[in-house]
């Protein structure tokens, strides 16, 4: 894994990622609610300018940055032409520095069309992919309403790993029915033609979207809590005897191998996102930390684009306990935990000030967190519970 | 002042729903008391609530000018009765200010308990009784059927009974007919001391209290000096008036009729129901018969959800107790529910339409603890105290003996439904007094504890008997008990809100039972969590609620801690909403789980 930058001094180059989210897909899966949209045609040009001009608004901003990751989101990024992604990484590198071993993933779904671009994307500049591959069964894929099957996947994966420098992909588990021993099968097999990374989802029932309205009518049940906790046990255990430790949730690297980029989010650093739906975390000059997001509307984002150089639907500026907030909520989901001294120089807020001291304590004593060597971190066994953590911790 | 002979009072009495106050407006319409676009529908229940649930609860009157078909001119004095046994002293005093009864009954439905609770009532106070058969515009209607029910079950002539339809307006001359025809004119002495009946009292927050009352003897006139004869409060009376049903004011009000006086007074606590008016000058040697003041019969706890509506709970229930002094209230703490207050009601129905009154017109969140009835408990010092509040309960050791109470109850219900009626009373401690039947339905009388009905037995009536029970009582004497408390601990923590007073026979089961409706209603947390009952010390029941296995988002949502950030603080608000005891957090629900507690 990446070592964790020490706090920026005033006035140097800021570190900065870069979130670019990508909208469309080619069908809704049933269980997402990521701002993802199905539509007919994109005007290619228009997109591509909107992204550029996006760029510019931010550039100005925070005139002075390096960029240490990009991360190409959605929706399907995979299905932006691949010159898109060209004019956005070289955009970035012309309006800021951006890190000679900078990171720049681009998430794909495992169809052969898509995978047939990865050529281009490589050539792009892109150099990590992340493949929705979600299961191993053919039909969980059809569960999960997805347009690949598994040698679809799979072929996708082996030409991932031959085109880029580095490769993960995504699985998600707890599916209706699922038992212990089919999960067990599924994750060994991911095991054996895995990189050095891989993502496991428990399957999360989203309001508003087809499963959820599925679930409340009984069409189908996920597992209980028990069973959703065996799943997740099982997964950590396969997962460390296999040299993938988890170093957050639901992600896992082999060999100190991480997702720099979502590293950033985690720990709290700045990133700037751009395209409809985005956020960002930023701290231009002169001012504190504020929250930015984007118009999430296709269509809304572009025209706002367009008319006033940005999509930004909302600028909150954060104060130092709410940054604190944050920053724990985020940095609680990795092994490594929190640095209370980065916490610190990174909001200006004293840990304890939003810490319930009650909480705390009852949660250490339980074993669910631990507090040691200026860190806070949640334990094994508290990280399955990090929820209910969070609230009896945070005042 | 009205001629005697030309005033007729009539109470209106029914069991709930049968018309009562659809009929009353079908009178006052056609008596021209209002136009037809002032009547809102059920022009006396002045109240929303009371609107809403079709319960009189305040008494209403209102004086109407008939001409008869005969030419005569009358002044009807018609009074609307509280139409649920919570309030039977109020209705009591609503008949004591008439000389006859209007007993309406459902034409379709028949005689139900509070028909015959109100009809003997009327009874008592030697009223001419008008029995009135309404929605005779139904097909359903079996009018002699119910006439033969009526004088098989209440023992009433019911032969001059009318056929009505309060809906269609089928009738009504015939009833305003039968009432001068048939009804007594009041008698009294405009010339003898002032003696009034105070029929009921309620806050007007800009004449300051208003008392219905019903002149006896001498005369209310403005800047009578008047004193409470009960209570001792004395006042100036400033408005003298009569409701139309708008309140109309008049010089004064003499033997015979019924209006209300205004007096500037701030506190309906001096206005007790059924308290005797008298003037301060020329008082009367005696007070009128039957005032009793209104004692509390259950009593539970009320408290804020949210700790900071403490003031405004004290705040509302003050502004309500100023038109209803027939509630109590005592500030009270309890160390899982904080502080809040402990009040007393004249029942059930009584208990929720104030609860009810606080939610809705004071937008008040609240928590209700189980209520409970009044025990009389002795000391083995020989000292007696009431208890209420089980978390009052003396030591065992400390007990020579408690008494409680029990009632007389009178339950209606068709045939097929008998046998599960018949067991719940058994099961509640019942003891079967008669069984008659009136057709296809049978009449019980049982004596059972107070207790036990304030517990489920309105739920459980409803459900054994499919809605079709109906049922009625009266309160009748304290009896010895062997009575027990049951004590709920969480993780080895009383809970003084949970705590019950149960009779020895009963205490086991209701404790499994709530152990185990509580595991279903507190939701896993991050601790073990241990429910226990206890009686005097003994672990009777436990159960466990495991901790929480699995409570964490899977997915990230790219950067969005907002998301994230906005989930979380929802559910810290959820929390809120819970009340906190050691380290175990109980929803709401739980609380109420006591109350609302079915013994399957
Ligand atoms: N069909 C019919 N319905 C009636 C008649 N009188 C009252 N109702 C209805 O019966 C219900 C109860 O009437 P209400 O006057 O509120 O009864 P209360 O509880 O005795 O005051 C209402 O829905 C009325 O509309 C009637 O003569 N015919
Ligand atoms: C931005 S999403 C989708 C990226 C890409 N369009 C795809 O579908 O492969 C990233 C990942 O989140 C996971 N995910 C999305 N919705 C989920 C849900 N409801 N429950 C669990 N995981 C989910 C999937 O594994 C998905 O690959
Ligand atoms: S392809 Fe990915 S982003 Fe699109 S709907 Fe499916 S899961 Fe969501
Ligand atoms: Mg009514």
């Amino acid at each position: 894994m990446t070592g964790e930058p020490e706090p920026s001094s005033a006035g140097a180059q800021q570190a900065l990622a870069l979130y670019v989210h990508w909208p469309f897909c080619l069908s809704k899966c049933p269980y997402c609610d990521f701002n993802s949209h199905v539509r007919e045609s994109v005007d290619q040009a228009r997109w591509r300018g909107a992204l550029l001009r996006e760029l510019d608004h931010f550039a100005a901003l925070l005139p002075r940055a390096t960029v240490n990751s990009i991360f190409f989101g959605g929706g399907t990024p995979s299905l932006m032409p691949p010159e898109t992604a060209a004019a956005v990484i070289d955009g970035a590198a012309a309006r800021w520095t951006l890190a000679t071993d900078a990171e720049i993933t681009l998430e794909a779904n495992p169809t052969s069309t898509e995978a047939a671009r990865l050529e281009d994307f490589r050539t792009a500049g892109v150099n990590r992919v992340s493949l929705g591959v979600q299961a191993l069964d053919d039909d969980a894929l059809k569960f999960l309403g997805r347009g690949h099957d598994v040698a679809e996947a799979r072929q996708a994966v082996a030409l991932a790993q031959r085109i880029m420098p580095r490769s993960s992909f995504d699985l998600i588990y707890a599916r209706p029915g699922q038992t212990v021993g089919a999960w067990r099968d599924e994750l060994s097999e991911a095991l054996s033609f895995a990189d050095n990374h891989l993502s496991l989802y428990q399957l999360t029932i989203e309001k508003g979207t087809p499963f959820w309205r599925q679930a409340r009518d009984g069409a189908f049940a996920l597992p209980d809590d028990d069973t959703g906790r065996a799943l997740y046990d099982l997964t950590q255990e396969i997962m460390e005897a296999a040299g993938f430790a988890a170093y957050e949730v639901s992600n896992h690297g082999r060999g100190g191998d991480a997702c720099r980029h979502n590293l950033a989010y985690w720990r709290y650093d700045d990133y700037v996102g751009i395209g409809p739906g985005a956020h960002g975390r930023i701290a231009p000059a002169g001012e504190g930390r504020q929250a930015t997001r984007q118009h999430a509307a296709p269509e809304s984002w572009l025209a706002a684009v367009e008319r006033a150089g940005h999509g930004t639907a909302e600028t909150r500026s954060l104060d130092p306990d709410e940054q604190a907030r944050e920053m724990l909520m985020m940095g609680l989901r990795l092994a490594e935990g929190v640095s209370e001294a980065r916490l610190k120089g990174r909001t200006g807020c004293e840990p304890d000030r939003v810490l319930d001291r009650d909480g705390l304590t009852r949660l250490v004593e339980a074993g669910y967190l631990e507090r040691r060597d200026g860190r806070l971190r949640a334990t094994a066994a508290g990280r399955p519970l990090l929820n209910s953590l969070l609230i009896e911790l945070l005042v | 002042m009205t001629d005697l002979a030309r005033i007729r009072n009539v109470a209106i009495i029914a069991h709930i729903d049968h018309g009562k106050s659809t009929l009353a407006d079908r009178l006052i319409e056609r008596c021209g008391g209002l136009q037809k676009r002032e009547m809102t529908s059920q022009v006396l229940d002045s109240m929303e609530l009371e609107r809403e649930r079709g319960i009189t609860i305040k008494a209403q009157t209102v004086r109407l000018a008939y001409r008869g078909s005969d030419g005569s001119d009358h002044v009807v004095n018609l009074v609307d009765t509280p139409g649920h046994v919570d309030f039977s002293y109020e209705v009591s005093r609503s008949l004591a200010a008439c000389e006859g009864s209007l007993l309406v009954v459902d034409a379709t439905q028949g005689v139900e308990a509070q028909t015959l609770a109100n009809a003997y009532q009327a009874v008592d106070h030697d009223h001419e009784i008008v029995p009135v058969l309404n929605k005779m515009d139904l097909a359903s209607a079996e009018p002699d059927r119910v006439k033969q029910q009526i004088e098989d079950v209440i023992g009433i002539d019911a032969s001059g009974a009318l056929e009505v339809s309060a809906k269609t307006g089928q009738g009504i001359e015939t009833v305003l007919d039968a009432l001068i025809a048939r009804l007594p004119p009041p008698a009294g002495d405009a010339d003898a001391p002032l003696t009034a009946l105070l029929v009921d009292s309620w806050y007007d927050p800009y004449l300051g209290v208003v008392i219905l009352v019903r002149v006896v003897h001498g005369r209310l006139t403005p800047r009578t000096k008047i004193r409470m004869m009960a209570s001792g409060a004395e006042h100036e009376v400033e408005r003298v008036g009569v409701f139309t049903p708008k309140k109309t004011l008049v010089d004064s009000l003499g033997p015979g009729e019924i209006g209300f006086i205004t007096a500037a007074i701030k506190d309906v606590a001096d206005c007790e129901v059924g308290d005797t008016i008298t003037a301060v000058r020329r008082p009367a040697a005696e007070a009128l018969p039957g005032f009793r003041p209104s004692v509390p019969v259950v009593f539970c706890g009320l408290f804020p959800v949210d700790s900071n509506d403490y003031e405004r709970l004290r705040e509302s229930l003050a502004k309500l107790r100023l038109n209803d002094s027939s509630f109590h209230y005592d500030a009270e703490s309890s160390p899982a529910l904080g502080f809040g207050f402990r009040c007393g009601f004249l029942g059930l129905l009584h208990l929720e339409i104030v609860q009810e009154r606080l939610e809705r017109e004071f937008g008040l969140d609240l928590v209700a603890t189980a209520p409970s009835v009044v025990y009389r408990v002795t000391l083995t010092d020989g000292q007696e105290l009431s208890l209420h509040n089980p978390a009052d309960m003396p030591d065992p050791s400390r007990i020579r003996r408690i008494d409680e109470p029990w009632i007389h109850a009178t339950i209606l219900v068709p045939d097929e439904h008998l046998g599960g009626v018949l067991a719940l009373c058994e099961e509640k401690r019942g003891e079967q007094l008669d069984l008659t039947y009136a057709g296809n339905r049978a009449m019980v009388i049982y004596r059972l504890p107070l207790n036990e009905v304030v517990f489920d037995f309105y739920d459980r009536l409803k459900s054994v008997s499919r809605g079709y029970a109906s049922f009625d009582y009266r309160l009748e004497d304290y009896l010895e008990s062997d009575l027990v408390k049951l004590a709920i601990m969480i993780n080895g923590e009383p809970v003084d809100a949970l705590a019950l007073i149960a009779h020895r026979s009963q205490a086991e089961r209701r404790g499994r039972a709530l152990c185990v409706r509580l595991k279903e209603l507190i939701p896993r947390q991050l601790f073990k969590i241990a429910i226990q009952a206890a009686i005097g010390g003994k672990i009777i029941a436990r159960e466990t609620v495991s901790p929480l296995r699995k409570d964490v988002l899977a997915k990230c949502y790219g950067g969005d801690v907002t998301r994230k950030r906005k989930l979380l603080e929802k559910q810290k608000k959820g929390k809120k909403r819970m009340r906190q005891i050691g380290n175990v957090e109980i929803p709401q629900e739980a609380f109420l789980a006591a109350l609302k507690m079915g013994e399957s």
